[in-house]
C-alpha cells in the first residue's frame, strides 16, 4: 500500500547550538502513507529533529523538502499551513482553555474568519464557527474522548490529554503528523491502545506517520521503517528486523548503560 | 483554666506588631487624620478610628479563632494580648511626639494626629487609654471569634451595612434631600453622618434580613431545574432592567454624581481595552495612557476653535480620533512584535513617557500647546443640543462603553479571541498551530489602543480642554489595577475594578491624595490572595456546564 | 541569496526602516554638530566628566536589577523606591539633623559615613521586606503575577514615603570639603563628581570581590546558574535570593546618597527616572551581567550627557534637553530590539518547542 512517493525529506540537515553539534548532516526520507520511527537514545537529537522541521529551529546547513518543495526557512504557523502537524513530548496542550478550543485552535489552517465577520455576526463568520464545532466534536468521538469537550485541558487524565493533543493534530487535516514520544508515560496497555490508534490513523485516514518513541515494542510492532539516531548522527535505517540486528544499534543503546530501551523489549517479546 | 494547653506566645506577638506597625504606618502617613474627618455615625465613630482598630480587630479575630484550638481562655488570651502588642508602636507615638517635635520630619504626625489617638487625655493618660482601647478591641474581635456562626453572620452583615451607609452618607444624603426634602434628610443624617438612632435601625433591619435569608433558605429550597423557558424570560427582564437603570441613571444620581459616573465610563472603556491587550492577548502594556492622548489630542486639534484648531464638529472628528489611535497601536505594536513578559512592560512604558514628553516639549508646542494645552474643545451637539451638562454627556460615554463592550464580547466568542488565549498561553505552540502571530498580535494593540483613544476623544470634548499633565504614567496604572481587580480577560470585571478604582475614591474625595497608595497595596494583596480577580472570567463558570456537554455527546453516541 | 530574501519579512523590513532613520538623524545631527562647533573643546570635557558621574550611579542601580535578574528572571520594578528610601530617610533623619547642629562639616567623613551606611540599611531593609512580603510567596506562579506586585511595591512605597515625610522637595546639606572643583583634565571638575565616581570604583571593585570570592558571593552564582541543582548542593536558595535583593538594594543605597551628593536635594518621585534608566543601562550592558551593568550605566550616562547637544542641537529642535529623557528611552527600545542580549549579554537561547 505504500507509495513511492516522499512526502518529507531532510538532506544533509545540520544543527548547533553554540559548540553543541544536536543534529549533524541527517539524511532521511519519509515515504507517503508510511509509519517511519526515529530512536535513538537521550540527547540524540531526535526532538531537535522536530523543531526543524516545524519550523521552531532554524537549521544551520541543509535543506529540508515537503514533497519536493524546500520548508527550510518557513516560519511555524506557515508550516501548519502546509498541513503538518505535531504532538510534544511534554504535551503541550492550551491547558486553560477547553478540549473543543484545542481542537478549534488545531484547525486554524482552515479557518478564514475575519474580526469584523466576528463583530458584526455574519451568516459566513456563525456557519464555519458552527461547522468547526461539529467537526472538533467528531474528532473527540473518534479519539474516543466523548464528555471531554468541555472540560479545561487541565483537568483532564493523563492519558486523554495525550490522545487530545493527537486530536488537536489532526484537526490539523495533515498529510504528515510528527509524533513526539507519544506513548511516554503510559501504561503497557494504553501503549498498545495508542499503537493502534497510530495504525488506525494512518489507515483510515491515510496520514503518514513520523514517530520518535522510545518504547521498542511500540517501535517494532507498528513501525515499516526505523532510522537510528546517536549524537545528531544516523547511525542506522532499515526495516524493524534490520535494526534489531543491528550490532551498531546495540552498542549506541547497550554501550552507554541506557538500556532500558532494547531491554525492555526483549523481556516483553 | 489554661493549663492543657500550651500558650504559644509567638501568634499574638507576630499579630499584635503586625497589627501594630500598620496602623501606626496609618497614622504617620496622614491617613488616620483626613479620615476622621469623615464620620461614619454622628458623634459615635469616624472613618479614622476604624483605620486605627481594623488591623488590631481583624488579626486579634484570626489569632483568637485560628491558633487557640478551640480553648476559649486562650482564644481570648491571644485575643487581648493582640490588642496590647498592638498598641504599643502608637502609644509610644504618643509619648515621643510629646517629647519630641516630630512634626518637622514627619509632617503628618500633627497635634491633632496625637489628639485623636490619646482621646484628647495628656500624653501619659493617653497613651495608657489607646493601650486600654487597643486591648479591649482585641478582646471583643477575640470574643466575636467565639460566638456560633449564625450569630456572627448577622452582626457582621449589621455593621457591614451600617458603616457602608455611613461611609457614603455625604452622596445619599444630597439624594435623599433632593428627592425627599430636607426635612426628612434631618431625620436620617446628622450633618454629613448618620444619626445614630437610624445607624442602630440600620444595623437590625441588616442583621435581622440575614438571619430571616438563613431560616428562608435552610427552609425552604428552590426546586432544580427551573424551567428553561421561564430561565429565558428571566434573563430577558434582567436584561430590560439593566438597559432602564442605565437610561434612567443620570435623572436619579444628579449632577455630580452623573459626573463621577462619566468618569467611571471613561475608565470603563480604557479598561476594555486594556483587557483585549493584557486579559485576552496576554501582553503586559504599560504605556497604554499613549492612546488615550492620542485620541485626546487628536479630538482637541480637530475640533478645537482655538488657535490650535480645525474647528471640526465632534462627530466628524470621532471616528478620526479612532483610527489614529488604532493606527498608533499598530506603529507601536510592531517594534515589540517580538518582546515578551517584562521586556514588553518596560519599552511600552517607556512609549508613553516618550509621547508624555513630546506633547509636553517645545518641539511640538506649536501643533499640541506644550504645557498650556489645547483649550476651546467643543462639546458633541445633537440635532441643535449641545451635551453640556454632565447628566447628557453620560450618554454618549454610555454609547461608547455599549459598543466596546459589545466589540470585545464579539471578540472573544470568536476565532480571533481564541487565537489571542492561546497566544496568552503558549505562544510557540499558538505559532504551530497556524496562527499568525504578528496580525494576531497586532490586532490585539490596534483594538486596545482603539478604544483608548476613544475615551481620550470623549474626555477632550468632556473637559473641553487639555493638558500634558492628564496623561501620565499614574493613568496606564490605574486601567492596569482596575483589570487586575476585577478579573483578567472578564468583561463584567472591567465595570467592577473601575467602579472601585475609580468611583469609590472620588466619593471619598480625601482618599485621592492616597489613591496611589492603596493601589499599591491592591494590586499586592490582589495578587497574594485573589489573583483572578472579584469577577473572575468564564474559565470558571465552564467548569460547571461539563455535564450539559456530557448529556449531549452521550445522546449522540447512542445513535 | 533566494533563501536570505525569503526571510526577511515586512516587519523586519520596517524595523530596518526605524533603525535606518535613527542613523541617519544621529548622523546628520552630529555631523552638522560638528560643523557648527558650538561648544568648546573644554565644553565637551565637561559634558563627558557629567556623564561619567551620571553614568556611575545609573551603573550603581543598575547592579540591583542585573542581579535580581540573574536569580528570578525578574524585573524588580520595585528597584529604584530601593535607592529612594534610603536616601530620602537619612537626609530627614541624619543629614538634616546633622547639618542643623553643625556636626556634618566638623566631622565631615564621620557623617559621609553614617548617611551611606544608615542609607543602605534602610534601602536593604525596604528590599527584604518588599521580597518577603511581594515577591516570595509568589515565585511559582505565573510571570506577570510578581511583575504586577513589583509594580505595586513601586506605587506603595512612593506613596509611602510621601505621606511619611511630606511631599516636598527636601534640601540634602552641603558638604563644604566637597564644594568647589580642582583643576583636571583642562577643566575644573566639581569635587562631588570625583567623589562619586571613585565611591562608584570602590563599591564595583567590592561587590566584585563579594560576588566571586565570598562563599555567599559563591551562592549567589549557584543559585543564578540553576536553582535545583543549586539546592541538591545544600545551599538554601531563599536566603541566597534575599541576600541578591539586599546585595541590589545596598548598592542601590549608595547611589541614593551619591545623587543627593550631586543634585543636593530628594524627592519621593525621585526613584523612578533613574529606576528606568539604571534598568536600561543594565539591558544595554546585558542583563545578568555585572561588569555589564556597569559598562551600560557608564555609556547610557555619557549618552545622555552628550547626545542632546551632539545629536539635536543642529537640526535646530528647540529646548532639546527636554528630550533628554526621550533619547534614553528610544535607546532601550532600540536595544531592546535590535541587541536584546545587550554588549556584553551572551545571545538568548533560541525558543524552545
Amino acid at each position: 500500500m505504500t507509495e513511492n512517493n516522499i512526502i518529507l525529506a531532510s538532506k544533509t540537515v545540520s544543527k548547533n547550538f553554540g559548540g553543541l553539534v544536536a543534529v549533524s548532516e541527517f539524511d532521511f526520507e519519509v515515504p507517503e502513507h508510511s509509519i517511519v520511527s526515529i530512536i535513538g537514545p537521550n540527547g540524540a537529537g531526535k526532538t531537535t529533529f522536530f523543531n526543524c522541521v516545524t519550523g521552531f529551529y532554524a537549521i544551520d546547513q541543509g535543506d529540508i523538502l515537503f514533497y519536493g518543495e524546500s520548508i527550510t526557512s518557513k516560519s511555524p504557523d506557515q508550516i501548519a499551513q502546509l498541513h503538518i502537524a505535531r504532538t510534544y513530548q511534554n504535551i503541550r496542550l492550551f491547558s486553560n482553555m477547553t478540549a473543543i478550543e484545542n481542537i478549534l485552535l488545531g484547525m486554524e489552517p482552515d479557518l478564514h474568519s475575519h474580526w469584523y465577520g466576528a463583530i458584526l455576526n455574519t451568516p459566513g463568520t456563525r456557519a464555519e464557527e458552527e461547522h468547526a464545532v461539529e467537526e472538533a466534536r467528531r474528532l473527540l468521538k473518534y479519539m474516543g474522548l466523548v464528555g471531554s469537550g468541555d472540560l479545561l485541558a487541565r483537568n483532564l487524565p493523563y492519558g486523554d490529554q495525550r490522545r487530545l493533543e493527537i486530536a488537536r493534530a489532526l484537526a490539523n487535516q495533515p498529510r504528515i503528523l510528527l509524533l513526539d514520544e507519544p506513548t511516554a508515560g503510559m501504561n503497557p496497555q494504553e501503549s498498545t491502545e495508542t499503537m493502534r490508534l497510530i495504525q488506525r490513523i494512518r489507515d483510515d485516514l491515510g496520514i503518514t506517520i513520523l514517530l520518535i518513541e522510545h518504547d521498542m515494542r511500540v517501535v517494532m510492532g507498528i513501525s515499516e521503517r526505523v532510522t537510528v539516531l546517536d549524537y545528531g548522527a544516523k547511525i542506522a535505517e532499515g526495516t524493524t528486523e534490520e535494526i534489531q540486528r543491528n550490532p551498531q544499534v546495540i552498542e549506541a543503546y547497550l554501550g552507554r548503560g541506557a538500556a532500558t530501551g532494547l531491554e525492555t523489549t526483549s523481556a516483553d517479546s | 483554666m489554661i493549663t492543657k494547653q500550651s500558650i504559644q506566645l509567638r501568634t499574638p506577638l507576630r499579630f499584635g506588631i503586625i497589627a501594630g506597625v500598620v496602623s501606626v504606618c496609618a497614622s504617620a502617613i496622614g491617613l488616620v487624620v483626613l479620615f476622621s474627618e469623615r464620620e461614619l455615625i454622628a458623634g459615635v465613630i469616624t472613618m479614622g478610628q476604624i483605620l486605627i482598630f481594623a488591623p488590631t480587630a481583624a488579626l486579634a479575630y484570626i489569632a483568637a479563632r485560628d491558633h487557640a484550638e478551640g480553648q476559649r481562655g486562650i482564644a481570648l488570651l491571644y485575643g487581648s494580648l493582640t490588642g496590647v502588642i498592638s498598641g504599643i508602636p502608637s502609644a509610644l507615638l504618643i509619648l515621643l511626639a510629646s517629647a519630641v517635635n516630630l512634626r518637622q520630619f514627619m509632617p503628618n504626625v500633627s497635634p491633632a494626629l496625637i489628639e485623636i489617638l490619646s482621646f484628647g487625655l495628656p500624653p501619659v493618660a493617653g497613651s495608657l487609654a489607646f493601650l486600654a482601647a487597643m486591648t479591649a478591641v482585641g478582646l471583643i474581635a477575640a470574643s466575636f471569634s467565639l460566638l456560633p456562626s449564625n450569630i456572627k453572620r448577622p452582626i457582621f452583615n449589621g455593621l457591614l451595612w451600617t458603616f457602608t451607609i455611613g461611609l457614603f452618607s455625604e452622596n445619599i444624603s444630597s439624594r435623599v434631600r433632593f428627592f425627599f426634602g430636607s426635612e426628612f434628610n434631618k431625620l436620617i443624617f446628622t450633618g454629613k453622618a448618620l444619626d445614630p438612632f437610624v445607624a442602630a435601625l440600620i444595623f437590625f433591619l441588616a442583621a435581622g434580613l440575614t438571619v430571616w435569608q438563613g431560616r428562608r433558605q435552610t427552609t425552604h429550597t428552590e426546586p432544580e431545574g427551573v424551567s428553561t423557558s421561564r430561565k429565558s424570560r428571566l434573563r430577558w427582564m434582567t436584561y430590560a432592567g439593566v438597559v432602564v437603570t442605565l437610561l434612567i441613571l443620570p435623572l436619579l444620581l444628579g449632577s455630580y454624581l452623573s459626573e463621577v459616573l462619566n468618569n467611571v465610563g471613561l475608565f470603563i472603556l480604557m479598561g476594555l481595552g486594556l483587557n483585549i491587550v493584557v486579559g485576552f492577548a496576554g501582553l503586559l502594556d504599560l504605556g497604554y495612557v499613549a492612546f488615550y492622548a492620542i485620541g485626546a489630542y487628536s479630538m482637541a486639534v480637530m475640533t478645537s476653535q482655538g488657535p490650535l484648531g480645525f474647528g471640526l464638529s465632534f462627530w466628524a472628528a470621532l471616528p478620526f480620533c479612532v483610527l489614529m489611535a488604532a493606527f498608533a497601536g499598530l506603529m507601536l505594536g510592531i517594534p515589540v512584535l517580538r518582546m515578551r513578559g517584562d521586556y514588553l512592560a518596560i519599552v511600552t512604558l517607556a512609549f508613553g513617557e516618550i509621547i508624555r514628553i513630546l506633547v509636553l516639549s517645545d518641539l511640538l508646542k506649536p501643533v499640541l500647546g506644550g504645557a498650556q494645552g489645547i483649550l476651546k474643545i467643543p462639546k458633541p451637539e445633537i440635532f441643535g443640543l449641545v451635551l453640556k451638562q454632565p447628566e447628557q454627556f453620560y450618554f454618549v460615554i454610555l454609547a461608547g462603553v455599549l459598543i466596546a463592550w459589545f466589540v470585545s464580547w464579539r471578540l472573544s466568542k470568536a476565532r480571533l479571541g481564541r487565537q489571542w488565549l492561546a497566544m496568552q498561553e503558549d505562544e510557540d505552540v499558538a505559532e504551530a498551530m497556524g496562527i499568525r502571530l504578528v496580525t494576531t498580535k497586532l490586532l490585539a494593540f490596534s483594538f486596545g489602543a482603539a478604544f483608548s483613544g476613544l475615551a481620550g476623544a470623549l474626555l477632550a470634548s468632556k473637559l473641553t480642554s487639555i493638558f500634558p499633565h492628564s496623561f501620565k504614567l499614574e493613568i496606564s496604572i490605574n486601567v492596569l489595577v482596575l483589570i487586575i481587580i476585577g478579573g483578567l480577560g472578564s468583561l463584567p470585571g472591567v465595570v467592577i475594578g473601575a467602579l472601585i478604582l475609580v468611583g469609590l475614591p472620588e466619593l471619598l474625595r480625601e482618599f485621592a491624595e492616597y489613591r496611589l497608595l492603596m493601589y499599591g497595596l491592591l494590586m499586592i494583596v490582589m495578587m497574594l490572595a485573589k489573583p483572578e480577580g472579584f469577577w473572575p472570567s468564564q474559565i470558571m463558570k465552564r467548569e460547571l456546564h461539563i455535564d450539559e456537554e456530557s448529556e449531549m455527546l452521550s445522546a449522540e453516541a447512542g445513535d | 541569496m533566494k533563501k536570505l530574501f525569503e526571510k526577511i519579512e515586512y516587519i523586519d523590513l520596517f524595523l530596518w526602516l526605524i533603525r535606518a532613520a535613527i542613523i541617519i538623524i544621529v548622523i546628520w545631527g552630529t555631523v552638522a554638530t560638528i560643523l557648527d562647533n558650538p561648544y568648546s573643546t573644554r565644553q565637551w570635557t565637561d559634558f563627558v566628566i557629567f556623564g561619567v558621574a551620571q553614568g556611575s550611579m545609573y551603573a550603581l542601580i543598575a547592579i540591583g536589577y542585573t542581579l535580581v535578574y540573574g536569580v528570578l528572571f525578574m524585573i524588580n520594578f520595585a528597584h529604584g523606591e530601593f535607592f529612594m528610601s534610603g536616601i530620602m530617610t537619612s537626609t530627614v533623619f541624619i543629614a538634616g539633623p546633622m547639618a542643623a547642629t553643625g556636626f556634618l562639616n566638623r566631622h565631615p567623613i564621620i557623617s559621609l559615613l553614617i548617611i551611606a551606611l544608615f542609607s543602605m540599611l534602610v534601602s536593604v531593609g525596604v528590599a527584604i521586606l518588599t521580597e518577603r512580603i511581594a515577591y516570595k510567596p509568589l515565585r511559582k506562579a505565573p510571570r506577570l503575577v510578581p511583575l504586577i506586585t513589583a509594580i505595586g511595591a513601586s506605587l506603595f512605597w512612593q506613596n509611602f514615603y510621601r505621606g511619611m515625610l511630606g511631599s516636598n522637595v527636601k534640601p540634602f546639606p552641603q558638604f563644604d570639603i566637597l564644594a568647589g572643583s580642582i583643576p583636571l583634565l583642562g577643566t575644573q571638575v566639581l569635587k562631588t563628581h570625583i567623589a562619586v565616581v571613585l565611591v562608584t570604583i570602590i563599591m564595583l571593585i567590592g561587590l566584585n570581590f563579594f560576588i566571586m570570592r565570598t562563599k555567599t558571593g559563591k551562592s549567589i552564582r549557584a543559585v543564578s546558574e540553576d536553582k535545583d541543582v543549586a539546592a541538591l548542593m545544600g545551599i538554601d536558595v531563599d536566603r541566597a535570593i534575599t541576600i541578591t535583593f539586599a546585595t541590589g538594594a545596598a548598592m542601590a543605597g549608595i547611589a541614593g546618597v551619591l545623587f543627593a551628593l550631586v543634585f543636593r536635594q530628594v524627592h519621593f518621585f525621585m526613584g523612578f527616572t533613574p529606576g528606568i534608566k539604571a534598568f536600561t543601562a543594565a539591558v544595554l550592558g546585558g542583563i545578568g551581567s555585572v561588569p555589564g551593568a556597569a559598562i551600560g550605566g557608564l555609556f547610557l550616562g555619557l549618552f545622555e550627557s552628550i547626545g542632546p547637544s551632539l545629536f539635536l542641537q543642529s537640526l535646530g529642535i528647540p529646548a532639546f534637553n527636554q528630550l533628554k529623557d526621550v533619547i534614553a528611552f528610544i535607546m532601550l527600545v532600540l536595544v531592546l530590539i535590535f541587541r536584546p542580549q545587550g554588549i556584553l549579554g551572551e545571545p538568548l537561547a533560541e525558543k524552545k518547542a
